[in-house]
Formats: structure tokens, C-alpha cells, sequence
């Protein structure tokens, strides 16, 4: 694969989103390792690289442009923006070393409070014109959508957090959907631990920065959870169904609907869900034969909460998505010092398109 | 031609695999002064000896330098992305053994497993403004292990040393680290978790798959590991 092609496709695509409306941006390779880190914790070691520099600090060498731009629209962007990008974002590959570790993407981001749903439908749109047919599939989700089952989960407010947190964590969210609905036994030690009248008694020094008192409140939440009923079989049989939605749109909708009658809660995750479909329609996306599943983009970058989406050749399953993206309105409040707003974007990876168009032909 | 054999070139781990070659009609022996790092093989023809740190011997290993090395399983995971497709283990030694291990201060009696250390990982994080601190030199292997278990919002810290000293100093609220009895373990006031060990380690002959493999050094390979046993 040439890489000047690829340049000069990636030159293509950004031309086509300034068309669209977007103010070209660029971003500093070198990012600050811990705004990252902070992020997404342990795991993006993983998947950038980290570097040294005696006097900044630990940087990474940027694995994507999310987020410098959220960062730079947080700090002095006018409202509403749209901007796009192209440039290398570098991935270590420890895992999987037979792909590239250095690539192009071209991204179009908005930041609108408007209308959220025509601004999902406004990205997607764009992003199936650009990329004109090519034998792709179209995959669809709504992070929202798990998110609002979960917080209506009739069990207390904490368990209900320790679910949310661990949604992106398909193994570890079961494994705590086993407990709190009591199907998986309580350990030996926590037991005891419940059992015992003054279990800080042990006669150890107590060192390090977690004090005595973060113990006893976390024994003191330990025997309030015990004393919580379990999560009651229809509630767990409710997550299941939501977590096996995958049908085209408007089965999916009439699905949901069905569910949220007997969970008021997601009523309104739910009508957003609705709302876009009609924004994707009024923008001429076939929505009757669009996919929609309810787990998608479950295991992929954390920041997502909304909508998200993924293209993928059909010639050519074994190449990642030519294009990906999705709603992050939580990353602008982590990164807006106090502000946020309602965002979505994507991208699209020049070099994988080429590959495709070549598949093709 | 020869084939290299890589050996711990100090302390109980050298003493321990000269031992164990020598049981088996191979003997191990230094050369030349005290301090000088050279070596003999006697009882098979064609096999040189190279001393080196236990920590290099992976990576000696990986680019094929070397064509068997003696390590402990702990260094070879941690260091070789994908060691498997680069070194195969041949024999396990006996001796070396030793458990990575996470630890926590004894007085957190209420973090005994994995779920216990991600909950009170987000209560600190929540508390304290920065992520769980989990002091380590084998960074891969814990992360790993910690991603397999669902462990967020923890970082690591690197500690190449004294790591079970960083929670009395604050550099660390958790350890991860190899013990093999558990000793220096308790007299810091630190515990296990009650969870199966990252690893289980021991002393190690590996081959290395990307060695010279000339006839003439396969036939001195067989030759040794007919010889070894193994």
C-alpha cells in the first residue's frame, strides 16, 4: 500500500468535510500522558506509546485526535463548531503485530447543543455519502440505551454505579450481575468479614495512604449491600433482552418499546433512539435496512455514551472498520473544567478505504 | 560450529543450574579469575557457555543470539512479546520457584479478592484524585492480569527494587511482586491476595526458535538434549 496514495486520499476526505462545513484543525503529536491515562487508565499503555521527555514529562504519541480536539474546543472553541482532521495516530499492536502501528485517520467532529439526534444523523449521513457505496455494511448502537436499562435497575443507588462503571467490561458487568442477583455464591472471605463484630481489630499497624477510615466506610457499604434484597430474575431477564436487540431499526425500536413499558426509565433513551432514526431518514439513510445493535461498540473506546457506529467491508471481513465513530458528551465534561456539550464525530481510515476500493475492482 | 548455552552468571541460580547440568553428565564450569564471566562445558562437544544477567537472558534468547538460556518463566513472559512463538520451554529446572504476586497492606481487611481491590480502587480514586498506585516491575504481566480480572482505576508505578517499601513510604497503596515464601511480605505488614497468582514461576531451560539451525548445530543440540534428558 502506498502511503502517498493514501495522502493524498486522506487530502480527499478532509476537502469533503470542510465542504460539508468544517473548519480544518490540527494537533500536536506528542500529547501529555496524563490527560490519557487519567482517561482510560492502565489499558492505553497497551495501545499508544509512551515516551520520556526529561522536562514534560511522560508523553504519548497520539492514538487518536478525540481527544486534543475536545480539549481544544473545550478551552476557547465558539459554538456550535464542526472541524475536521487527517493526520498518523500511532497504536501499539502487541497483540496483533501483523497490523499497522502508524495510520491515517480523517475525522469530522460537531459540537452542537441544538438538536443531538439530527447531529448523530448529520455525521452518519456524511460519512455514508463520503464513503459512496463501496460494498460496505453499515453496523449501528446506542451506548445510551444499556446505560438507561442499567440506571433503572430497581436495586440501590451504589449498586446501580458499580454496574455502570464496569458496562464497558462485558465479563466483569456479568460477573457483578451474578452477584447482586445472587446467583453466584459470596466469598469465604467477605463472610467473615461480614461476621466478624470489629473486623479492624487485627492487631496490624495500619500503613500506607488509604486511611483507617476509607476501610471502615467500605466495611460499613460491604454490610449495607448484604443487607440489600437481590436484583430479581426479571430485571436480569430485561438486561438480557435489551443486550440481544440486533435487528434492522425499526425492529429494533418496536423491540425497545416493548422492554421500556415494564422500564419507565428508558422511555426517553428510547425516544431518542426514535428521533434519530427519523433525522436519519429526513437525511436519506435507508433506515429499514440499517442495522441496529444493542451491545455494539461495548468493547471499543471507552468515551462513547451514545450513538455510535462502524462501515465494514463486506469483501474484505478480515480489514478493521474503514470507518468509526460516535456521541462522547461525557468526554467534554471530563475535559471541559466545569463546561460541557453535546458532541459526536467519527473517522475514516484512507488506507483501509484504498484497500477496499482495490477489493472491488 | 557451536551452539551457545545462556547461564545466570552469578548467586544461587548459577550454583543450582550447574548443579543440574552436572547431575546429568554435563558439567558447568567458570573460567579464568573470580571476576572474569567465562566458561567451559565438558561432556558434549560444540556447546559454549555465555554468563549473563538473568534479565538478558529473554532477550538474548528472542533475537537468537543464543540457542538454549536457563531464565526464570517470570522474566520470559514479561519481557517477550508473544514468547511463545520465540522460545520453547524444554525443561523445568526445580528450583527458582517463585510466585508474582499482588499484595496489599493486612490492615485492609476488607480487600481480600479482585472485586474487593476494584471497588476499593474506584472509592480512592473517588477520595483521593488519582488513581490506586500499584507498585511493579513486571508491568505487562500485572497489567494483564489486572484487565483479566476487571480491575480499573489503578495505575502502575514502576519499582525496580524495595517495592515492598513504597506503601509505607506513599509511593504505592499496592504491590505486585515475586516472593517465594512470603517472608519480607509479612514483616511489612502486607498480605496476598486471596486470588490464583499472576504467575508461578521457576527456573527454566528454554531454546530459542530463531536460532541458527544449521544440520550441524541441530545434531549438537540432540547430542545435549539426549544427554540432559530432555
Amino acid at each position: 500500500m502506498s502511503s502517498l496514495k493514501a495522502n493524498s486520499e486522506a487530502l480527499c476526505l478532509r476537502a469533503a468535510f470542510e465542504q460539508a462545513g468544517a473548519t480544518p484543525v490540527d494537533c500536536a503529536v506528542l500529547q501529555p500522558a496524563e490527560t490519557l491515562l487519567d482517561l482510560y487508565g492502565e489499558d492505553i499503555r497497551t495501545r499508544a506509546y509512551v515516551t520520556q521527555d526529561p522536562a514534560r514529562g511522560e508523553q504519548m504519541l497520539r492514538p487518536d485526535f478525540t481527544v486534543p480536539v475536545v480539549q481544544m474546543h473545550m478551552a476557547d472553541g465558539a459554538e456550535p463548531a464542526r472541524y475536521t482532521y487527517s493526520g498518523v495516530v500511532f497504536r501499539r499492536q502487541e497483540e496483533n503485530p501483523e497490523r499497522d502501528s502508524e495510520y491515517l485517520q480523517t475525522g469530522y467532529e460537531v459540537f452542537d447543543r441544538t438538536d443531538p439526534e439530527a447531529a448523530d444523523a448529520e455525521v452518519f449521513a456524511l460519512f455514508a455519502e463520503t464513503l459512496g457505496g463501496e460494498g460496505l455494511r453499515a453496523a449501528t448502537g446506542d451506548m445510551g440505551i444499556l446505560t438507561a436499562a442499567v440506571s433503572s435497575l430497581k436495586t440501590s443507588p451504589q449498586r446501580r454505579a458499580a454496574l455502570l462503571r464496569h458496562i464497558w467490561r462485558p465479563r466483569r458487568f456479568r460477573a457483578l450481575m451474578d452477584r447482586y442477583s445472587g446467583r453466584s455464591a459470596v466469598p469465604q472471605t467477605r463472610k467473615a468479614l461480614l461476621a466478624s463484630s470489629d473486623p479492624l481489630d487485627i492487631g496490624v499497624p495500619v500503613i500506607g495512604l488509604r486511611s483507617e477510615v476509607e476501610i471502615a466506610d467500605r466495611i460499613e457499604a460491604l454490610r449495607a449491600d448484604a443487607a440489600e434484597p437481590p436484583i430479581s430474575q426479571d430485571q436480569v431477564d430485561m438486561i438480557d433482552e435489551v443486550l440481544k436487540v440486533s435487528e434492522t431499526c425499526p425492529y429494533a425500536l418496536a423491540n425497545l418499546r416493548d422492554i421500556a413499558v415494564d422500564m419507565p426509565e428508558m422511555e426517553q433513551a428510547v425516544d431518542r433512539f426514535a428521533r434519530r432514526c427519523d433525522a436519519l431518514a429526513a437525511r436519506g439513510v435507508n433506515v429499514d435496512k440499517l442495522d441496529f445493535e444493542a451491545s455494539y461498540g461495548r468493547t471499543s473506546m471507552e468515551y462513547y455514551d451514545g450513538f455510535v457506529f462502524g462501515f465494514y467491508s463486506e469483501a474484505r471481513p478480515d480489514l478493521p472498520p474503514v470507518a468509526s465513530g460516535g456521541r462522547y458528551d461525557a468526554l467534554t465534561q471530563r475535559l471541559g473544567q466545569g463546561k460541557s456539550i453535546p458532541a459526536v464525530g467519527g473517522v475514516i481510515r484512507p488506507d483501509i478505504l484504498l484497500q477496499v476500493r482495490e477489493a472491488q475492482s | 560450529m557451536t551452539i551457545k548455552l545462556g547461564v545466570p552468571s552469578k548467586g544461587r541460580l548459577m550454583e543450582k543450574t550447574f548443579d543440574w547440568f552436572g547431575e546429568r553428565g554435563v558439567t558447568l564450569s567458570r573460567t579464568g579469575s573470580e571476576r572474569e564471566y567465562s566458561g567451559a562445558v565438558d561432556g558434549v562437544d560444540g556447546v559454549e557457555l555465555v554468563l549473563l544477567s538473568a534479565g538478558e537472558i529473554p532477550r538474548e534468547l528472542a533475537a537468537g543470539r543464543i540457542d538454549l538460556g536457563v531464565t526464570g518463566t517470570d522474566l520470559v513472559r514479561e519481557k517477550l512479546v508473544q514468547w511463545d512463538q520465540k522460545v520453547e520451554p524444554l525443561a523445568e529446572l526445580g528450583f527458582g520457584f517463585a510466585d508474582l504476586i499482588i499484595a496489599v497492606p493486612a490492615c485492609w481487611v476488607d480487600v481480600d479478592t479482585l472485586d474487593d481491590l476494584d471497588a476499593a480502587a474506584a472509592a480512592f480514586r473517588a477520595k483521593h484524585g488519582f488513581r490506586m498506585r500499584i507498585a511493579t516491575k513486571y508491568h505487562r504481566l500485572v497489567r494483564d492480569y489486572l484487565r483479566m480480572g476487571g480491575v480499573a482505576d489503578y495505575q502502575l508505578v514502576d519499582s525496580q527494587g524495595a517495592t515492598e517499601g513504597t506503601i509505607r513510604n506513599l509511593t504505592a497503596e499496592a504491590v505486585a511482586d515475586i516472593t517465594s515464601t512470603g517472608e519480607t511480605l509479612r514483616a511489612n505488614h502486607l498480605k496476598i491476595l486471596d486470588e490464583p497468582p499472576v504467575l508461578k514461576s521457576q527456573a527454566t531451560l528454554f531454546r530459542s526458535r530463531l536460532s541458527d539451525k544449521s544440520d550441524e548445530n541441530r545434531e549438537i543440540m540432540q547430542t545435549l538434549c539426549n544427554t540432559l534428558g530432555v
